[in-house]
């Protein structure tokens, strides 16, 4: 039973960040993931608190499940959220104030992260508290993965660096547009065109 | 009333709401493959955020406010709207019956759209008075309803072109809505003194 369980929690874990890639896959959680992929430490700093959040929702939703009726789950499910972003909220406005005034109002704006809710409802809601917590756990580090990569490349496009970091030398011409939004919607229709292409690639072979 | 002239042109054109600001993007990705739907999802974000801005504001000025709670701002916020969501939609159900029909399904919907919960709080953030805070909400939600039906026309073109095979699906949906916005950048232009 124990061996049983632990190849289910490594199911759990590639399926969030890999084969159902909240952010490439079901294409959740655009808002954010637009927004704040300015740079890598925001990129970093989005995706860890929709983590903390997503483990702590994910594990106390599944422990309420049999509580909740199902009228007003999806009513109780962000009250939940709402509560554990509120949390996060303090924490980075008291300890990482820079990081705070650079996200800005996507912090309260986790509250409606459609992953979050999406995990509640596919899963957390039918599930024992643990492998939830996993669950919660997995999509959170595929959305930090994702957030990190998009982030990369439009920091290093656009501004020459990587989390600060002079990478491009000084002759390199930033361009300037990846930065701006409409990089942030170029950037992700590229990336995934690139992921479908793969998907694709990989069918082919299999067959 | 020049301000507010200044505050509905800057939520709709200069600062749109979707594509500049990002606030809302699910449902304009989601929602947008025809114009129809696309303007029932605008018109009933419309008349959600112009009600939600009045409410949370009211609430947060004789409730919050007065009993020091602002830290409860987000769990209040997306409670009020959850249940005025909930109310919108029986009401309209009872006496509106055909505008349920064309507005009911994107209704529910409408509590996930972080624009609701966004403008919210940037009327707090801004420190908007009452009114601005109506007018913004009311103009933020056209801003909106421009943008979703902009794309929605394209994707109905779109539909019909030849694309790259992996390009297929989302990805050029959201290429059109970088164009989109790089034209909206040209508004940019018209930054009005305040």
């Amino acid at each position: 039973m124990a061996k049983k369980n632990k190849v289910s929690y490594l199911e759990i874990l590639k399926d969030g960040i890999i084969t159902k890639n909240p952010t490439f896959i079901q294409l959740l959680g655009m808002c954010p993931t637009l927004a704040v992929t300015t740079t890598v430490a925001n990129g970093i700093g989005m995706g860890l608190s929709a983590t903390f959040v997503l483990i702590c929702s994910n594990f106390f939703i599944s422990v309420l499940r049999k509580f909740i009726p199902n009228k007003i789950r999806i009513a109780s499910y962000i009250v939940i959220i709402a509560g554990f972003v509120s949390t996060v909220e303090m924490i980075i406005n008291a300890w990482l104030p820079e990081l705070s005034k650079s996200l800005g109002l996507f912090i309260p704006l986790i509250v409606v992260n459609c992953i979050i809710l999406a995990r509640a409802e596919a899963f957390a809601s039918k599930n024992s508290p643990l492998p939830s917590a996993v669950d919660g756990l997995a999509s959170g580090i595929g959305f930090t993965l994702a957030l990190t990569i998009i982030s990369a490349i439009r920091e290093l496009l656009g501004n020459g660096t990587i989390l600060g970091a002079n990478i491009m030398g000084e002759n390199f011409s930033p361009a300037l547009i990846i930065i701006l939004p409409a990089g942030g919607f170029l950037v992700l229709g590229f990336l995934i065109a690139l992921v479908q292409y793969i998907m694709s690639k990989l069918e082919g072979r299999s067959k | 009333m020049l301000n507010l002239l200044v505050v509905s042109i800057n939520a709709i054109l200069i600062e749109n709401f979707v594509l500049v600001k990002f606030y809302g993007c699910c449902p304009f990705l989601g929602v947008s493959k025809k114009s129809e739907t696309a303007l029932g999802m605008g018109m009933a974000v419309v008349f959600t955020m112009t009600l939600a801005s009045a409410l949370t504001w009211l609430f947060n000025r004789f409730i919050l406010v007065p009993f020091e709670l602002e830290y409860l701002q987000t769990i209040a916020f997306i409670a009020i709207i959850a249940t005025l969501v909930q109310i919108i939609e029986m009401f309209l159900q009872k006496s509106i019956p055909s505008l349920y029909s064309a507005l009911g399904i994107y209704l529910p919907l409408i509590t996930t759209n972080c624009a609701v919960l966004g403008v919210t709080l940037l009327n707090i953030n801004n420190e908007y008075d009452f009114i601005t805070s109506v007018v913004y909400g009311f103009s933020a939600g056209v801003g909106f309803l421009v943008a979703i039906l902009l794309l929605s026309a394209i994707r109905e073109r779109i539909a019909y072109s030849d694309i790259p095979k992996p390009f297929r699906g989302f990805p050029i949906v959201l290429i059109a809505a970088a164009l989109l916005s790089i034209s909206f950048m040209g508004f940019q232009g018209l930054k009005l003194p305040f």
